[in-house]
């Protein structure tokens, strides 16, 4: 099953810390100080405000911004000493899904959540997991149509297969259920639960905390907020 | 082979992350077709003089003349002591008196074919070949002074240094000027590639999201725009070769008797000029693609 862990990082290694780290814009800074550890399996959700620095946060975590000062460790490798290439490789172990979904739009569909695998030389294994996938995100019949012939959820789960294609140790989604509605919402949820329980590791960001509510009780969540450029974990207020 | 032969088939899917940029795409075949027209040309005429040199050096450098004046008194005499000497030198192989038809004819471009020369004072010409060891010109010279004096003795030097000098520098021209050529496809190609890149710098952000590395996202370019140099240079050379076959008979072009063109293993040159072009475009478009992906992080 493409699904299924096959790269689990190993028992007891953390795949991502951030270490002290800070974080700014010119001089503004964002956040310092800020630690965060990710255990193989866990779950978690990234709330706050907007303009907290959740998206940042998340691309610190996936290498797509350095930090200015402190450590972060992607599955035990200094993020800061990484070359374009092995960070790239990195990347192929944390499925993202962006905001904004990040497709081409000149591929199709299809093509767009196989990219992974092309990228990696790995055409291949696409032609075996590109329909299971699709049927997974319920995309089958919009396999060849391209994303801006999508509706925003059908956008969300392509993202989604995309981000799993590889079979990552760690899932990373940005607002997912951002631009959806509560049904589908809720859809996409369960998908990244069901994802957990296959053993991967996942970090949502989402300032939507009636949707934390919903699922607490599905999954075995911890609740992070970032506000004022500190990271502390939500109480009894969820 | 098997590299280069999967290099230039591709993988569809690959090459499809980053779709085709039509300005870039038009710009670069034009650009090849463009100066393989001209390096058709330039190496034409560096071959030619090439070919001019080679000739001038070997047929001058094989003879000599000796030149007796027209008011030189008892002319027979002067011409039998003349030719004794020569025939009794060391590395003459023979000493040839030009008959007045020859002389005709070769006065007959300035003055006409019915030039009468027995009527005029013209000198005397004797036709030196030297043998494979050749002789000493300067012990010639002064036993000609002793024995036949007013007598002239021309190796051709004075002439022909000066003329294979400039077939030489016209051959050095040619080679530059296909330097030059290449040069400047380079400049243009790496010019076409990093705007390819700039414009997709949209799609490098989202291929690298999903883990690719520099080398596959240059490789979509490289490739690219090395099969297109490849093809503009190819029908760039094409069409100089049919401006090179409507072009007149050479001799009438250049009176030199050397064909302006390509002779015999020439040709492979002409074969060469797309696949140089391509090597140019794959170079250049490496070096563009790998500077462009360092500056965007």
């Amino acid at each position: 099953m493409v699904l299924g862990n096959t790269a689990t990082a190993g028992k007891g290694q953390i795949v991502i810390e951030l270490d002290n780290v800070s974080y700014g814009y010119g001089r503004t800074a964002l956040f310092s100080g800020l630690s965060l550890k990710l255990v193989p399996g866990s779950f978690h959700f990234l709330t706050g405000p907007s303009g907290a620095g959740k998206t940042t946060l998340l691309r610190l975590c996936y290498a797509d911004l350095r930090a200015n000062s402190g450590k972060v460790r992607l599955f035990g490798q200094d993020a800061g000493n990484l070359t374009r290439d092995e960070v790239a490789i990195v990347r192929r172990r944390i499925g993202v899904v962006h905001q904004d979904c990040q497709f081409l739009d000149h591929l199709s569909i299809a093509e767009n959540i196989a990219l992974p695998l092309t990228v990696a030389d790995r055409i291949a294994d696409a032609q075996n997991n590109l329909a299971e996938l699709l049927a997974w995100v319920s995309l089958g019949p919009q396999a060849g149509q391209r994303p801006p012939e999508l509706s925003g959820g059908e956008r969300q789960r392509a993202a989604l297969a995309r981000a799993v294609i590889m079979s990552p140790d760690v899932v990373i989604a940005d607002e997912p259920t951002g631009n959806v509605d509560w049904e589908m919402s809720q859809r996409l949820l369960s998908l990244l639960i069901e994802l957990n329980r296959m053993g991967k590791t996942i970090l949502i960001a989402t300032h939507d905390l009636a949707m934390i509510r919903s699922v607490k009780a599905d999954v075995n969540a911890r609740v992070l907020r970032l506000s004022r450029g500190q990271l502390v974990q939500a109480g009894a207020d969820l | 082979m098997k590299t280069i032969l999967a290099f230039i088939i591709g993988d569809p899917l690959a090459d499809g992350a980053v779709p085709s940029t039509g300005v870039s795409a038009r710009l670069t075949v034009f650009v090849a077709a463009a100066m393989a027209f001209l390096a058709v040309f330039a190496l034409a005429l560096s071959l030619t003089a090439g070919r001019l040199a080679d000739s001038w050096a070997d047929d001058l450098a094989q003879s000599a003349t000796l030149r007796l004046p027209a008011d030189l008194d008892q002319t027979n005499a002067a011409l039998r002591a003349a030719v004794n000497v020569l025939q009794t030198t060391t590395g003459v192989a023979s000493a040839r008196v030009l008959e007045a038809d020859e002389q005709r004819a070769l006065l007959a471009p300035w003055f006409g074919p019915d030039v009468p020369v027995e009527s005029l004072p013209l000198p005397q010409l004797i036709e030196i070949l030297p043998d494979d060891t050749g002789y000493d010109v300067a012990g010639l010279r002064a036993r000609l002074q002793a024995e036949v004096p007013g007598a002239v003795l021309d190796d051709h030097g004075a002439w022909r240094e000066p003329l294979l000098a400039a077939a030489q520098r016209l051959r050095l021209l040619g080679w530059s000027v296909l330097a030059l050529i290449g040069a400047v496809m380079a400049a243009m190609i790496t010019l076409a590639a990093h705007a390819a890149l700039a414009a997709n710098a949209q799609i490098i952000r989202v291929l690298r999201l999903v883990g690719a590395r520099d080398g596959y996202i240059a490789r979509a370019f490289v490739r690219r725009f090395t099969l297109r140099a490849g093809l503009g240079a190819a029908v760039g050379a094409g069409l100089a070769l049919l401006v090179l076959q409507a072009m007149p008979a050479a001799d009438v072009v250049s009176g030199t008797g050397t064909h302006f063109g390509f002779v015999g293993l020439d040709w492979i040159w002409l074969l060469a000029i797309p696949v140089l072009s391509a090597i140019v475009a794959f170079l250049a478009t490496r070096v563009a693609a790998s500077r462009r992906l360092k500056e965007q992080t």
